[in-house]
């Protein structure tokens, strides 16, 4: 039997020892996992999370892998801080991307980058829009948000590979499922650092992730729209007491996550892709759910966040080409570090111990009572 | 033509059958376990390997059961053992599902099993249309047998009355001397059982391949039949018999050459789903049987 008391209160020490506790043990169960599939432990674990940081321009790869993780889990922090919980970023991605491909393909002559500005609000309107379903759902008929958010997610998926195989797609492209490249206005650029120039596919919206991360942090922390979102989400009673409306903190963080994934999802083409295909994100909208927990809910703290889970990402990659570990192996590190996550949670607010007995926890509970 | 489309409907719905009425013994416990996709891969897998290796599908189906109750220990042991958070923790038994199904069918992709074979019922598999009914596999069988024994449990049985009691309010079933941690542990291992029984179904009957990733979102859909059921067995057979009917339109639409593309029939179940979602959650729940203590953590008396 586990025993949990609740603790008085909560050292601060662990709130920053439990994420990088989560992590080490996740690397430690890596360890354990490729020994038992037959690999040297440490040289695959060097090859998945030292290796891809030995060169500088890696560095801007990884920057570029955690980009859209960082976008969309500064919006997922709203809606699972709000007890909302959009699962459906993917496909509000994949949206964003449709709403400015739209622009991008009916305006392929432009040629100045202001075209970006219009197709960055395009691509939140759009993933706005797909989050606006499960939203009303759940303000009219109180359906279920988590279900619908998903199930969107699969139709989102069916209806961009319909448009790139059918009315989208470019006459010229021999039969692949290919829009046409993306006009000189609709790409970001690379970002040429001074004296180093270029760093790996560094691009423009990079930094701009980092202002997104930044700004969500200020309003969750110092505006009173972040206090009524966390005061819906922790108790519910007492914000509608104070005048809160949970509709509208329900109406603003999906529409808000959802403007989110899609602008990550616009970035993701225009800054990688260059055209619309079939598939046009690797999971980052499921990813970025375990970025929002290894960050602890905090804006700020999802871009490190981010940028740890893209490390896993590019490992991932690095540790299929050169040693032949299946790339599925990076699933089970982001499954088992959110279980680490999650118990870390009851390690903040419980004393756990294994195999006490029921009385003797029952004194400890009176003692601290007392 | 009729036949084979009723059979192919039948087919496509047993997986959830299985995998729908594993959750609803879960929630009815009062747990929220969205791990059903990753349970169900876990089974799938399990099935086509053991199939593989002992080249006796039956073997695979005892495989993926076991497969699917393990992967809900692990649910089990973080949200009842550790009190942690069921949604997110749902979420993470998918990916790690996900992952792991992932990792372990690597070696499995590219080979084929020899699948469940038909098990035809003397006589009443002769009958016109109605005849293909019988003439299914033993899992399809066992599938409404299952829902059969579960609704029974649950409405005839004092263990059946205690999992709901718990499932209603923990904090009144604890105060009476049961131990609510305990009954929702075999509830939840009991739908892992179940999902893994429905993802084995996948690779011993409908396709005799493992592919990562290959239930689709069936674990979803299948949480979704227990709202559109609300929570009362006998009806999750008719809502997955309904979710084959739409999800068979596409290979009719076809057939038939339809002028819809064939990504919008692919939607279908997915947006039936929502439209299903949305029409159960006008009434009210709790009136439909729903639990009143469904995703709460219990941690009272500790």
């Amino acid at each position: 039997m586990i025993t949990l008391t609740p603790r008085g209160h909560v050292p601060w020490q662990l709130t920053f020892a439990i994420p990088i506790l989560a992590v080490v043990l996740t690397i430690m169960a890596g360890g354990v996992i490729f020994a038992i599939l037959g690999f040297e432990p440490l040289e695959t674990l060097y090859e998945f999370f030292i290796k891809p940081l030995s060169q500088p321009y890696q560095f801007g790869n990884l920057l570029v892998k955690a980009c859209p993780l960082i976008i969309i889990g500064t919006g997922l922090v709203f809606c699972y801080r709000a007890n909302i919980w959009n699962i459906g970023a993917e496909g509000q991605l994949i949206f964003g991307a449709l709403g400015a491909g739209l622009l991008a393909l009916s305006f392929p002559e432009v040629t100045s980058k202001w075209f970006l500005l219009p197709m960055a609000m395009a691509a939140m309107l759009a993933g706005a829009l797909w989050a606006f379903v499960p939203a009303v759902l759940k303000v009219r008929y109180n359906t279920n948000e988590i279900l619908v958010s998903l199930m969107l997610t699969y139709v989102a998926g069916f209806f961009l590979d319909w448009l790139v195989r059918g009315p989208w797609r470019d006459p010229m492209s021999f039969g692949f499922p290919l829009t046409p490249s993306y006009g000189d206005g609709a790409l970001i650029s690379a970002l040429i650092l001074p004296g180093i120039g270029r760093l790996g596919q560094l691009h423009w919206a990079v930094p701009l992730s980092f202002i997104v991360a930044l700004a969500g942090w200020f309003v969750m922390r110092h505006s009173l729209t972040g206090f009524q979102v966390r005061v819906i989400g922790n108790a519910p009673q007492a914000g509608k007491f104070a005048g809160f409306k949970p509709d509208r903190v329900t109406y603003g963080v999906l529409l808000a996550s959802g403007g989110l994934a899609g602008l990550a999802g616009m970035i993701e083409v225009s800054a990688n892709i260059g055209q619309l295909q079939p598939n046009v994100s690797f999971g980052y909208g499921f990813t970025a759910i375990i970025v929002v927990f290894l960050a602890r809910l905090n804006p700020l703290a999802v871009i490190v966040a981010g940028l740890v889970v893209a490390l896993a990402e590019l490992g991932g990659d690095a540790a299929q080409i050169s040693l032949g570990v299946p790339k599925v192996v990076t699933g089970v590190f982001k499954g088992i570090l959110l279980f680490m996550l999650l118990s870390g949670e009851t390690l903040t607010h419980y004393h756990i111990r294994f195999g006490a007995a029921k009385l003797a926890s029952k004194t400890q509970q009176e003692s601290e009572h007392a | 033509m009729l036949d084979e489309l009723l059979i192919t409907i039948l087919l496509t719905s047993v997986p959830l059958v299985f995998a729908a009425t594993g959750e609803l013994v879960a929630e009815k416990s009062g747990v929220l376990n969205l791990g059903v996709e990753g349970m169900m891969l876990m089974g799938a897998v399990a099935a086509f390997g053991m199939t593989l290796q002992f080249g006796n599908p039956y073997i695979g189906i005892i495989g993926g059961g076991i497969a699917g109750g393990f992967t809900a220990a692990i649910f089990a042991f973080f949200v009842l053992g550790l009190a942690t958070n069921q949604v997110a923790t749902g979420l993470a038994l998918t990916i790690f599902g996900t992952g792991l199904s992932g990792l372990l069918g690597a070696p499995l992709v590219g080979q084929a099993i020899d699948g469940l074979p038909e098990l035809s019922i003397p006589f009443l598999s002769e009958l016109a249309v109605v005849g293909v009914i019988f003439s299914l596999d033993i899992m399809a069988y066992l599938s409404v047998f299952v829902v059969a024994l579960v609704s029974w449990f649950l409405n005839q049985t004092k263990p059946g009355l205690v999992l709901r009691s718990v499932g209603i309010n923990h904090d009144s079933a604890h105060a009476l001397g049961y131990q609510v941690l305990k009954v929702r542990f075999y509830a939840v291992v009991f739908g892992g059982v179940m999902a893994g029984l429905g993802g084995a179904y996948l690779p011993l009957v409908l396709t005799p391949h493992w592919a990562e990733g290959m239930t689709a979102g069936r674990g979803w859909i299948a949480l979704a039949l227990v709202v559109f059921a609300a929570w009362r067995p006998y009806r999750v057979i008719v809502g997955a018999i309904l979710f084959g009917a739409v999800t068979i339109f596409q290979l009719l639409g076809q057939a038939k050459g339809w002028a819809i593309p064939i990504q919008f029939m692919s939607m279908m179940p997915y947006l039936v789903t929502i439209f299903v979602l949305v029409i159960m959650s006008g009434s009210s729940r709790i009136a439909i049987g729903a639990p009143k203590e469904l995703g709460r953590i219990f941690t009272s008396g500790r």
